[in-house]
């Protein structure tokens, strides 16, 4: 089955979201496609026991009756602009005029002595759980790494009965402060810093700390957290750990989009109008390069007017998305990471956790390639999303076999239905 | 002084078997290869170990690195699996070729029994209920090749070869030119693969282009390296592009499906409808498959000459410069074979079977 439409939308989520409703808004058939079962995102992710902000609940409903919505639809696979998504019911086939692809991020592992214990988590990851009804009630939860999502993880958490024994920011207190010194810039961000702060009252934010080990015999038991003071061991039920985002490029890369790689993890090059160097492919939102959800929103609609044909509407809001792109800037300067954080995994400690690889036996690998084909490391389910970020900033190599269907593991069935002209008879 | 006895081009399964075996024999040996050991076709394989009897000649060399593939069985590197190989045929015309393909293998000093349908459904549960015969050669196995080559250059290098991280510029009198400019003196040994027309253009080669698929893992899924009985004839045969059943459990109890064969295709992307294609002449034999997960998806180019056997031998008209080349996609199964020819051909040893076969000038006027 083949599904025409004008634009194509891939990712929910803020950007996705703005994108969609907008190009509709110009008249074009809009298909919106998520592999989750609902809209939002991971920012807006669905939570089972509390209700979403205003602004997703509004950008959820504006999108009701307008577009095309697709959940389950996990695209796995592109053939020149045809794409192929994988959903409960079988495979399929999408052709779209304009693409956009609003893929967000995804965390930032980093492994340290301990991270594969079960109980670890990503910030996100726990705050993911939370929301899908993982229960958290009077479980004692550490939350560390870096950057602002943290607070919004820890006031999830929080929020799911879990007792947040404290933040533990890599950043130092110097850089955290300069950081929030410039938000009034920002009145939305500052605002939601304020109310995050207040859901925490009680809950410590250490800056310069960060989690230099986990332990535990089957479970995670504690942690030994190093700042200026030394270091002590805590005891806790949860890590939750995450040092920022990493731009999901996968599916523009195999569209065969240019990329940047000007900054570790690579970001899908799009210009000020936001089309990609493949013709009809627009990106927006963390894909281009992490910088929340004001630039993503704003990104969305811009993107949306592209795919939808008002250009003149997309360059008004051109001044609009600069101001919030440098929210990215502010946000990178300041939470960068600490180079300590870089040598914190031992020999004997994994780093790919699909196929069980420590980092020792990538000695004397000088690609991705060879980390693959001398240790398995980035061979397993996950195809080197965590692995493969984590080693690019630890300096070794960048994540490399981008450009190879399936994306996301899919049912050979799934792969087997991409239509070809003619399909040879098999004799019996 | 960078004098040798022997000069190894390329450092693919079929190059690092030939560095290993000479100096195993007490050559001096130099490995020249500037990409990762076991990096081309050598790290797209599917790693079979698998006998044809379609050509007596190439069923000879099987059978000589098949011998030689047992030294590696516990081999950690090697990830040797004994699977066996499971034939099956897709129509009545390759049912009653079976007798025969038995005969020629347990001849040939294999061993193959004939299955019919309810031995098939015996051995290899997953299989279409319709396919009523088969072979099973249960001896033969599966390795893991890019680990395979990269062990044995390490043998070769502890037993004094030394390995060279430069490509090979030209082929000068008496040796080979790297492309730093400095000079290796020697007689050489050309293992390049598909890069072979890079230096010896004058012995046709082309890259044949192929497809795999691997799942997760899906332990007790598959007994049995599984090809149809047509493989290398009716589905690959033709010079078009081709598809042919083919799926390997591996070690790590993911499946490894394939096979597609493609000529003229320069691009190593995966082509989707071409991954279809196979994975719909897999289904046919075996539709429980559908339902895996794939997990990733490659391509790799085989090195293919035009009667399908490899370059073995002397190039004629130079002195001190051999080739071993073009295996097309027996390069693994048939590697050891090739090196102990070679060796035995350079050393002036009795073969230990016919050269003339894989002469290079056979193709030369």
């Amino acid at each position: 089955m083949v599904e025409r439409c004008d634009v194509a939308v891939i990712g929910a989520g803020p950007a996705g979201l703005a994108a969609a409703r907008t190009a509709a808004g110009h008249g074009a058939r809009v298909l919106l496609l998520d592999a989750q079962p609902r809209c939002g995102g991971q920012v807006w992710r669905h939570d089972v026991a509390h209700r979403a902000p205003h602004a997703a609940r509004s950008a959820i409903r504006a999108v009701g009756g307008k577009v095309d919505w697709r959940p389950h639809h996990q695209v796995v696979a592109a053939d020149g602009r045809r794409l192929l998504a994988e959903t409960p019911e079988g495979a399929v086939a999408i052709e779209a005029a304009h693409v956009v692809l609003a893929t967000g991020a995804r965390e930032l592992l980093l492994p340290f002595p301990g991270w594969t214990l079960p109980g670890v988590t990503g910030a996100g990851g726990l705050q993911a759980l939370a929301k899908q009804g993982w229960p958290l009630a009077g479980k004692r939860v550490l939350v560390a790494g870096s950057g602002p999502l943290l607070l919004a993880a820890a006031a999830t958490l929080r929020r799911h009965g879990a007792e947040v024994l404290g933040i533990h920011e890599q950043a130092s207190a110097a850089r955290v402060a300069a950081f929030a010194a410039q938000l009034w810039r920002w009145p939305a961000r500052a605002l939601q810093a304020a109310r995050l702060r207040a859901a925490l009252t009680g809950v410590p934010y250490r800056c310069g700390s960060f989690v230099r080990r986990a332990f535990g015999t089957t479970q995670l038991e504690g942690v030994e957290l190093h700042d200026a003071h030394g270091t002590r061991q805590i005891a806790c039920d949860h890590l939750a750990v995450g040092y920022g985002l990493v731009p999901n490029i996968e599916l523009a890369a195999l569209l065969g989009c240019a990329l940047d790689h000007d900054t570790v993890h690579p970001r899908v090059q799009a210009d000020e109008l936001l089309r990609t160097s493949v013709p009809g492919v627009l990106a927006a939102g963390e894909a281009v390069g992490v910088a929340g959800l004001a630039a993503a929103r704003i990104e969305g609609a811009l993107a949306g007017h592209v795919a939808g044909g008002n250009e003149a509407a997309a360059r008004a809001l051109r001044p609009a998305r600069v101001r919030a792109r440098r929210f990215a800037a502010l946000l990178a300067r300041q939470f960068a990471l600490d180079p300590r954080l870089r040598a914190l995994a031992d020999a004997g400690t994994i780093v790919c956790r699909c196929e069980d690889v420590p980092l020792a036996a990538l000695d004397g690998c000088v690609d991705a390639r060879s980390a693959r084909l001398v240790a398995r490391c980035g061979m397993g389910a996950c195809q080197g999303r965590i692995c493969g970020a984590a080693l690019a900033e630890l300096g070794r190599f960048p994540r490399g076999g981008l450009r190879r269907p399936p994306l996301f593991p899919a049912r050979l069935a799934t792969l087997a239905a991409f239509l070809q002209p003619t399909i040879p008879e098999i004799e019996p | 002084m960078n004098g040798y006895d022997l000069i190894v081009v390329g450092a693919g399964i079929v190059g690092a078997c030939c560095a290993d075996e000479a100096a195993a024999a007490g050559l001096r040996v130099a490995i020249v290869e500037p990409a990762t050991v076991g990096g081309g076709a050598t790290a797209c394989a599917m790693g079979h170990l698998v006998a044809m009897d379609d050509d007596p000649a190439e069923l000879a060399l099987a059978r000589l690195s098949l011998q030689a593939w047992e030294a590696f069985s516990e081999l950690p590197e090697a990830e040797f699996s004994r699977c066996g190989t499971l034939w099956v045929a897709a129509s009545a015309d390759e049912a009653a070729g079976i007798a025969a393909r038995v005969a020629r293998i347990n001849a040939s000093g294999g061993e193959a029994h004939a299955l019919d349908a309810q031995q098939l459904r015996e051995v290899e549960p997953a299989l279409a209920p319709d396919l009523c015969a088969g072979m099973l050669a249960p001896r033969e196995a599966v390795v893991y090749p890019p680990r395979m080559a990269q062990h044995l250059v390490r043998r070769a290098c502890a037993r004094g070869a030394a390995l060279h991280r430069r490509a090979v510029q030209r082929l000068g009198r008496g040796g080979a030119v790297l492309d730093d400019g400095s000079v290796l003196r020697g007689p050489v040994l050309v293992a390049t693969g598909c890069a072979l027309p890079r230096l010896l253009p004058q012995l046709p080669l082309r890259p044949r282009k192929g497809h795999l698929v691997i799942t997760d893992r899906y332990p007790g899924q598959l007994r049995h390296q599984v090809l149809e009985l047509g493989y290398a004839d009716s589905a690959h045969g033709s010079d078009g592009s081709s598809v042919a059943f083919n799926v390997q459990p591996r070690p790590t109890g993911q499946v490894l499906v394939g096979s597609s064969r493609e000529f003229d295709v320069d691009d190593a992307a995966v082509s989707p409808p071409m991954l279809a294609r196979m994975l719909q002449r897999a289904f046919r034999f075996m539709p429980a498959l559908r339902e895996l997960q794939a997990i990733r998806a490659w391509t790799g180019f085989r090195p293919a000459t035009p009667d399908g056997r490899p370059y073995l031998g002397a190039v004629p008209g130079h002195a001190d410069l051999w080739v071993a080349a073009g295996h097309e996609g027996l390069g693994v199964t048939t590697a050891p074979g090739s090196a102990r020819l070679l060796l035995d051909l350079i050393l002036g040893r009795t073969p230990a079977i016919d050269p003339a076969p894989y002469a290079p000038s056979r193709v030369l006027p």
